[in-house]
């Protein structure tokens, strides 16, 4: 019915203005009011299924037996039935929840539905699997089945507004067709999830955008030690769903650009706050088990945000950043008093940490020198073949290959504890009332290097010679005509990329007790490789501080909870990439200026005036 | 002795005194001779206007005086000094330049860009930026303000915050002729302004170039657009494969034969007799009025920088 649009579109304003009901309609042909309710109902139903019993056995992961009691898996289904809840009840327009969805109450109440589905029938579909049949299922399992079910449906079957189909060349093939209707149904699946720029929101008190913030950072604390803490694959694999479309749902419903507008208002306090969140997780923790993956996750983050000072400001594909972290790593172990370090000296902390960070430097302007001159695809293989000459080297300076300097593939071990100030790292510590252990030590002194780092990105960024990297990144001839010296920008920008990697490597040394010329691969099966960090950058948002972080998060977590992967790993991985690159290249957390991009119609001025001059 | 003072050595000093001077420059691609033995000289105060026919060498010339190219043979001297090799050192010395096919900085915004046109006339580095002392923040809002300054000298102060890549065509041309004024040079080399502006676009930039010529910068522009040309500069010159065919005042290049039958090709064995001559200038002259926004129509071609 929307075709006839596009032939006559002259007089009949005021009729398409007042009668746009049949251009709106939903996914599923159900009229809007019952789809509206059995959407909402079944966000209720599923809420309260949540406290029913799923199954008979305790045998599946999470004992989901207990009435009244929701365990596991179970506490995710009840969080997604609470979120659709509150946004069906948000789109019936229900006084109050109005600013919950500045943006779109009906694109996020599709997400939260489907999101719970996901959630629910994962766990119905593994609970069936895992103990053999549909009849191992508690009423409870068949009520969150069906309800979730009703609400995706009715979530599906809410009207939006289709975009104007494309119309159709007569003379096209049968495959042209196909690909046209293929593509113009992508196009209307997409305008089903749409949203529409949040009006302008209303200006809170200060200290209110702050509570925000600390909510805000309270919730990503939550959900990363709930990440952190899943015991078992299902629940991973559930927490993933839920996380996924709960995020989703929030940012259609508009409250993610509200709240990262308020961060962005407030640019220290969230620092602050992201850091005090950070440096609360290991109180939260009663195990140092999970201290042991955030310390490595910070690591990883760390050593990915500092590539992103080299990728995303300034353009340079450098495939062998990881020998920088390695470079440091050596350069603290030699210095650290280990017995199978040649030298024999045991350098206090501050000390090893400048040590390797300038070291690091150094070899980063050896290596940049000559090579910063090519462009593109040539600085990427020439800084792979010198991430493997790296860890050729320190294979081979081994006593029989060469002088005995890094005892070759063995590597340096037994790295003593760090002791700064009489605090033993490798010590459990009693702090607030809680058991700080080795890895949580670490893990509060990894964070000061994160800090460190981010605060160097984002004053770098921010200059002079921040603008200059990206005037590189951007068009370099135009750059050169501007009066930037390519050249010594980029050199800067490799220069300190290499130190702040050698920083963190520094610190590494002590978390890992050995460093092995392994741990500096280009590609391996544990994260902190070339091109994991790339992928983070690159996953997370180039040229943004929260990017990698959350980019390095998801890498690191997702090989590491998810056992059964094993040697499909890094073959997931690849497809994962692949996916979003076509669907999400800019990144989990765009940029800035990526938003803009995105943003153009809603910034685009109505009328220019000529008279300039 | 840094970023405020606007436009240093420029102050219309004694007028004729000489800016550039190119002597003999040749520049060969391999077989090609794209511009041979060209002298030129532009005097302060001036706008001197380059134009030819398609591929003849003009943009290759640009190059050659910006640092992009080093010219085969002959040498350029700016202010009496001949300009170094690199192009962010002439840009340095103090000659600016836009780009035939318009390259901006596309995802920074506008205000940016115009700040990275400051680079030469900044000075700080990293350690201050990391640092944050108080002079980085006086540079830098002595940088922005200059810079909000030039937006507003070519009218783009409303969209100081737009991405570059956003703006209509026009705009992203008059943001590249603020950016290169942003460095604050002695000469400004435009290469075709106007390609692709509406006539009323066309127009302001005319009075655009005036005002950059009060200030005290010389300015030479390479335009298709005749008219654009002959209203605006104090002398031109014509290139045609690669060599300096004519120069002099508007009157003396539009009245020149060997100009008009470079643009319509090379004249047949018996040249065209005056009548002919007269009979095509008739013509021209007759389909200038409507046909002046067409003329500048032509597409910018990749290898152009
Ligand atoms: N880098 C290069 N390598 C080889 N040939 C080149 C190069 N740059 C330009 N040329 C050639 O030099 C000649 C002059 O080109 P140029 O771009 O300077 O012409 P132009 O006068 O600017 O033309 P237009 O009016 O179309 O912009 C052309 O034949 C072009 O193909
Ligand atoms: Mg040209």
């Amino acid at each position: 019915m929307t075709t006839e649009t596009t032939a006559s579109e002259t007089p009949e304003t005021p009729e398409t203005a007042s009668a746009p009901a049949p251009a709106a309609s939903g996914l599923i042909g159900l009229p809007a009011p019952l789809g509206r309710a059995l959407a909402t109902g079944g966000g209720i139903l599923a809420v309260v299924s949540a406290f029913m019993s799923w199954t008979w056995t305790s045998a599946f992961p999470g004992d989901l037996t207990v009435y009244g009691y929701p365990g596991g898996l179970q506490v995710l289904v009840l969080i997604g039935g609470i979120l659709t809840t509150l946004f069906g009840l948000a789109s019936y327009g229900v006084r109050g929840l109005g600013a919950l969805t500045p943006g779109s109450a009906d694109s996020a109440l599709k997400m939260a539905a489907l999101g719970t589905f996901g959630t629910a029938w994962y766990t119905v579909i593994a609970i069936s699997d895992e103990l053999g049949g549909v009849v191992n299922l508690d009423p409870g399992g068949f009520v969150v089945a069906i309800a979730t079910l009703a609400a995706v449906i009715g979530a599906l079957a809410l009207p939006f507004e289709r975009p104007e189909p494309d119309p159709v060349d007569p003379d096209d093939t049968g495959w042209e067709l196909f690909k046209h209707n293929s593509r113009q149904n992508w196009t209307n699946f997409r305008a089903a999830f749409a949203t529409k720029a949040p009006a302008p929101a209303p200006t809170l008190p200060s200290w209110a955008e702050i509570l925000v913030i600390i909510a805000a950072m309270a919730v990503g604390l939550f959900v990363f030690s709930y990440g952190i803490g899943t015991a078992y694959d299902e629940l991973f694999i559930g927490f993933l769903i839920m996380a996924g479309f709960g995020f989703a749902s929030l940012s259609k419903a508009g409250i993610v650009a509200r709240v990262s507008a308020i961060t962005a208002k407030h640019r220290n306090i969230t620092m602050i706050g992201a850091f005090v969140a950070a440096a609360a997780f290991p109180f939260t923790q009663s195990n140092d088990q999970y201290a042991t993956i955030g310390v490595y996750i910070l690591i990883f983050a760390t050593v990915a945000l500092g590539l992103n000072i080299v990728v995303g400001l300034a353009g340079l594909l450098d495939l062998g950043y990881v020998a920088f972290l390695g470079v440091g790593a050596y350069t603290a172990a030699l210095v650290s008093g280990s017995p199978s370090s040649p030298l024999h000296v045991q350098w206090p902390f501050w000390a090893s940490a400048l040590l390797g960070a300038v070291v690091a430097m150094i070899f980063g302007v050896v290596i940049g020198a000559p090579t910063l001159r090519l462009r593109g695809d040539y600085l990427a293989i020439v800084t792979l073949g010198f991430g493997e000459i790296f860890r050729i080297t320190v294979l081979n300076l081994d006593g029989t290959s060469g002088p005995d300097v890094t005892n070759g593939s063995n590597g340096i071990s037994s790295i003593p504890n760090l002791n700064i100030l009489g605090f033993d790292f490798g010590a459990q510590h009693q702090i607030l009332g809680s058991t700080i252990g080795r890895f949580a030590n670490y893990l509060l002194l990894m964070l000061i290097i994160t800090l460190i780092v981010v605060i160097v990105f984002r004053r770098s960024s921010d200059s002079r010679i921040g603008r200059a990297w990206v005037a590189i990144r951007e068009d370099e001839t135009a750059a050169l005509a501007m009066g930037i010296n390519g050249f010594r920008v980029k050199l800067i920008a490799f220069a300190l990329g290499a130190c702040l990697a050698g920083l963190s490597g520094s610190v590494q040394a002590h978390v890992t007790y050995t460093v092995t010329p392994e741990q500096y691969q280009f590609a391996y099966v544990v994260p902190p490789n070339s091109a994991f960090l790339l992928a983070a950058v690159v996953l997370g948002g180039m040229g943004t501080i929260s990017g990698p972080l959350v980019g390095a998060s998801l890498l690191y977590l997702i090989p590491a909870k998810l056992q059964f992967l094993g040697d499909y790993q890094l073959f997931a991985f690849g497809v994962t990439l692949i996916l979003l690159m076509r669907f999400r290249p800019e990144g989990l957390i765009p940029n800035r200026r990526r938003q803009l991009e995105f943003h153009e119609e809603a910034e685009a001025p109505a009328v220019l005036t000529k008279a300039g001059a | 002795m840094t970023t405020e003072t606007p436009i240093p050595d420029t102050a219309p000093a004694a007028p004729g005194e000489v800016v550039l001077d190119a002597r003999g420059v040749t520049m060969r691609f391999g077989g090609l001779t794209a511009v041979r033995n060209v002298d030129f000289t532009v005097r302060s105060g001036e706008i001197v206007g380059l134009i030819g026919p398609n591929g003849a060498g003009k943009t290759t010339f640009f190059n050659c005086l910006t640092g992009l190219y080093i010219p085969t043979e002959g040498e350029v001297r700016y202010k009496g000094q001949v300009l170094p090799p690199k192009s962010f050192k002439v840009t340095a010395a103090g000659i600016a330049r836009t780009f035939q096919n318009i390259r901006l900085f596309a995802n920074m915004t506008v205000l940016e860009n115009v700040l990275v046109g400051r680079h030469t006339r900044t000075k700080e580095g990293l350690w201050s930026a990391l640092l944050r002392g108080p002079g980085f923040h006086r540079a830098e809002a002595a940088s922005r303000a200059r810079a909000m300054e030039l937006l507003e000298f070519v009218g783009l102060e409303k969209k100081a915050e737009h991405l570059a890549r956003n703006l209509p065509y026009g705009e992203q041309r008059k943001l590249e002729i603020a950016r290169a004024l942003a460095s604050e040079p002695g000469l400004l080399l435009l290469d075709e302004p106007t390609a692709g502006m509406n006539p009323q676009e066309t127009r302001t930039t005319e009075e655009l170039v005036f005002a950059i010529r009060d200030k005290g910068i010389a300015v030479l522009v390479i335009e298709h657009d005749m008219r654009f040309i002959f209203n605006l500069c104090d002398r031109v010159a014509v290139l045609v494969q690669g060599e300096k065919l004519v120069e002099g005042d508007s009157a003396t290049v539009q009245g020149d034969e060997r100009v008009i039958a470079a643009y319509l090709g090379e004249p047949f064995e018996n040249a065209p007799g005056d009548e002919e001559v007269a009979e095509v200038e008739a013509a021209e002259a007759a389909a200038e009025p409507e046909a002046d926004n067409t003329s500048d129509a032509v597409p910018g071609k990749e290898n152009d920088r």
